[in-house]
């Protein structure tokens, strides 16, 4: 019952920062923004969601679980570290290619 | 708690729709990237959601590893190959 009532707030938290993520890549004005948005907010929230999914997966504990648990635990290690490493590579593409960076001087009304 | 992993993953799915207009209409081709690297994350989690609502998480969690490492892959793999462009709109490139 405890392991039920961790895992709604964890999935919970994951949903809220995937909402406020997905409402930036929407709106923020150009791409630097964009990239930071989509990586903070994604990297967590997915950790988030793929933690909260090991922990109601060991509601029934036996050997099996424990080891999908593991695994899901590993996917979220993975993502971890390769959300932000891709979210490098995008920016620095983008810098060397040459975006400019939204500025309030020249686009103001 | 199988009507709440069915309600996240509805929602999960509404918000890929909504990062899709990222990917259709994103001004630079490295936007259209940063959406698909979006969307990929978000159906990570979504393919374990699946995966506990017809009970079979042992299964649809060596799919999903897979998905994760597809996506970076993917995501490294077009970020190198746009990075020898001369543009990044879609419609200089098409006009050749």
């Amino acid at each position: 019952m405890i392991l039920n009532i961790v895992s709604i707030v964890l999935i919970a938290l994951g949903l809220f920062f995937f909402a406020v993520g997905t409402l930036g890549i929407l709106r923020f004005p150009d791409f630097y923004t964009r990239v930071q948005a989509a990586g903070k907010c994604d990297s967590l929230a997915a950790v988030l969601v793929l933690i909260g999914i090991a922990v109601y997966n060991l509601g029934d504990l036996s050997l099996a679980t424990v080891l999908v648990s593991i695994k899901i635990l590993f996917i979220a290690a993975f993502v971890f570290i390769s959300s932000p490493t891709a979210t490098h590579a995008i920016t620095d593409a983008a810098l060397l290619i040459g975006v400019k960076p939204w500025t309030k001087e020249k686009n103001a009304p | 708690m199988e009507r709440f992993f069915l309600a996240v993953g509805i929602a999960l799915m509404l918000l890929m729709f909504l990062s899709l207009y990222r990917v259709l209409a994103g001004p630079t081709i490295l936007d259209r990237m940063l959406g698909g690297n979006v969307i990929g994350t978000k159906t990570t989690a979504l393919l374990l959601l699946i995966g506990l609502l017809y009970d079979n998480v042992g299964m649809f969690v060596d799919i999903a590893i897979a998905y994760a490492m597809l996506n970076f892959i993917a995501t490294l793999g077009s970020a190198k190959y746009f990075l020898h462009r001369k543009s990044i709109h879609l419609e200089d490139i098409s006009k050749g």
